[in-house]
């Protein structure tokens, strides 16, 4: 309760200081938005649905390119944990591809697949997909011993063990990559959604660069800020709430 | 040297009370560090036996950060019988621990043989459970899901294994909590959990490592009257590792006390008190008092070497 309150507080103070730089007009209304102005943005883009199109086009590919990220990462990582010669060679690879940012992607996405949905997909998995591998592997790799043993112990045997010991036994760490890989794959998304035509929210944001209109930009900003800020409370939020109240691990600040 | 005192020491107390029958092992055993590298004294192991647990010239070694091998048990000798309670006591880092995860499977001997009711372990069992010192209790599962794990990998039917988990959550008194989760329980309730686990799968042999060295003496004495009456009750074969002296001989129909590193059994003890027994009772404390004194020895030689090795440093 006192936690709401507190960030009621926190936002109208925001908009308040917001409210009073932009009737200071320090700077220019082009180059300084005003709350009005975007709240302006969003209502219209409602009405003429060119968000709500936005949204579900953004939406979809950021769902089928994080999918395919998840299952391949998954089984990369379990891939990587399990083979030491692989972990010692492709590990080595992905590990310096991850300091690549997704627009390094971008043009290796145009020349092998054009201006397509397929590129900005690419792109969005280039994003998310090494860090779930990544995560993965670590998950699998920090699995106690004593776990694995116990299950051996108690008559686990091959895909039983995977489905009953070591995927549960990773699950706080593997959640903790699928997370940030959600993260990862909207900021892809996003840069891969700049490159064409492409009525995604990426577009849109061009599309106020292109008219000059400041307010658009940051309402598009401020809509996707909050979808991934939705996604992660309704689905990550809840799934790491349960693990640590299972786990019995101490809860976070956020939940 | 020391073979000579601790011969000395097995005569002394052979003789003194009649429940304490201490048995010099003969041969090889105190032939010594030579037994490690001379491959000729080795016997052909006999016949395994059915209904026990068999160990033949056992020995276990680890490579080292030295680049040389360790040894953890040297030329391990023994046989356990059928609905037998032993008790292995010794210092720490002489191989109980390596001991029992090669009799469960989970560990595998340098050379020599291991064989349960005649056949050769390769590898874990359902019918050899080992508790473990750390329990490893799986923190996803609840106390009941936790108890019908084995159950489950063995594919036992959904109502069966609830039946079954909960026939001994009762016996080990955690009917109550079948719906917790393993952190929300206290030390002893976790050490309940893990031997009602280990039973729910009705193992013959029961190897239990360290099991109750965590915890306050008055959970240990409760623990022990509820192992005891479910080894009766259930009648498995139970090994179990202590290094608690009066826990062994409490507990135990015979110790045996193992040497420090490498760890060979150096004495045992056949224990003939009446059971039920008590960790405060006369007969245990006197009982304890002569293993003790034999154990000390051990224990010396274990610091002694430690210190050696950070001299040398």
């Amino acid at each position: 309760m006192k936690k709401s309150v507190n960030q009621l507080i926190f936002a109208a103070g925001v908009l308040a200081v917001w409210e009073a730089l932009a009737l200071a007009k320090v700077w220019p209304p082009y180059l300084f938005p005003t709350p009005q102005g975007v709240a302006q943005s969003l209502y219209e883009g409602f009405k003429d649905h060119s968000l709500w199109i936005g949204i579900g086009v953004s939406l979809r590919r950021v769902v089928i390119g994080y999918a395919i990220s998840v299952v391949l990462g998954i089984l990369l990582g379990m891939v990587l944990a399990s083979n030491k010669f692989l972990e010692d060679t492709l590990g080595r690879v992905i590990l310096s591809l991850q300091s690549l940012p997704s627009a390094c992607w971008v043009p290796i996405a145009l020349l092998w697949f054009g201006l397509s949905e397929t590129a900005i997909i690419f792109v969005t998995i280039t994003g998310s997909l090494l860090a779930v591998t990544q995560s993965t592997k670590a998950g699998f790799d920090n699995v106690p011993r004593i776990l694995s043993m116990a299950g051996r112990n108690l008559g686990a045997k091959g895909p039983q063990m995977f489905w009953h010991v070591l995927l549960p036994a990773s699950l706080p760490y593997l959640l903790d990559g699928l997370r940030q890989g959600w993260a990862f794959a909207c900021r892809s998304l996003i840069t891969g959604e700049m490159i064409y035509i492409s009525l995604g929210l990426g577009q849109l944001l061009m599309t106020g660069r292109d008219l000059n209109d400041i307010n658009l930009v940051v309402a598009v900003m401020v809509l996707i800020a909050l979808l991934g800020y939705i996604v992660d409370g309704i689905v990550f939020r809840k799934l790491d709430a349960s693990i640590r109240n299972k786990w019995g691990m101490a809860a976070t600040a956020s939940s | 040297m020391t073979n000579y005192v601790i011969d000395l020491f097995n005569r002394s107390i052979g003789g003194s009370r009649a429940p304490l029958e201490s048995v010099e092992l003969p041969g090889p055993l105190n032939a010594g560090k030579k037994a490690f590298s001379d491959a000729a004294f080795l016997q052909p192991c006999p016949p395994a036996r059915k209904e026990s647990i068999s160990l033949c010239g056992v020995f276990r070694s680890y490579a080292n950060p030295r680049g040389s091998f360790t040894p953890a048990l040297q030329n391990i000798d023994l046989e356990i019988e059928q609905g037998e309670f032993v008790c292995i006591v010794g210092p720490s880092g002489c191989g109980k621990s390596t001991l029992l995860h090669l009799i469960a499977g989970l560990d595998r001997p340098t050379s020599g043989e291991i064989t349960v009711d005649g056949s050769p372990v390769n590898g874990p069992g359902t019918d050899r459970i080992l508790l473990f010192q750390e329990l490893g209790l799986f923190p996803w599962l609840t106390v009941r899901q936790n108890v019908e794990f084995g159950l489950k990998m063995d594919g036992v039917s959904k109502t069966e294994r609830r039946d079954r988990a909960r026939v001994f959550l009762r016996m080990v008194h955690l009917s109550h909590f079948e719906d917790h989760y393993i952190h929300q329980l206290s030390g002893g309730m976790k050490q309940r959990v893990a031997l009602a686990r280990s039973l729910a799968l009705r193992p013959k042999i029961l190897l239990m490592d360290e099991p109750f060295a965590a915890l306050d003496a008055q959970t240990r004495d409760m623990l022990h009257d509820e192992l005891e009456r479910i080894w009766k009750e259930t009648s498995p074969t139970i090994v179990f590792v202590t290094h608690n002296v009066r826990e062994a001989v409490r507990l135990g129909d015979r110790v045996l006390l193992m040497s420090f590193r490498p760890g060979r059994i150096k004495t045992q003890f056949q224990i003939n008190l009446n059971r039920p027994r008590h960790v405060e009772d006369s007969d245990v404390a006197y009982l304890s008092k002569e293993i003790l004194g034999q154990l000390r020895e051990e224990i010396d030689r274990s610091f002694n070497a430690e210190y050696s090795r950070e001299e040398k440093r």
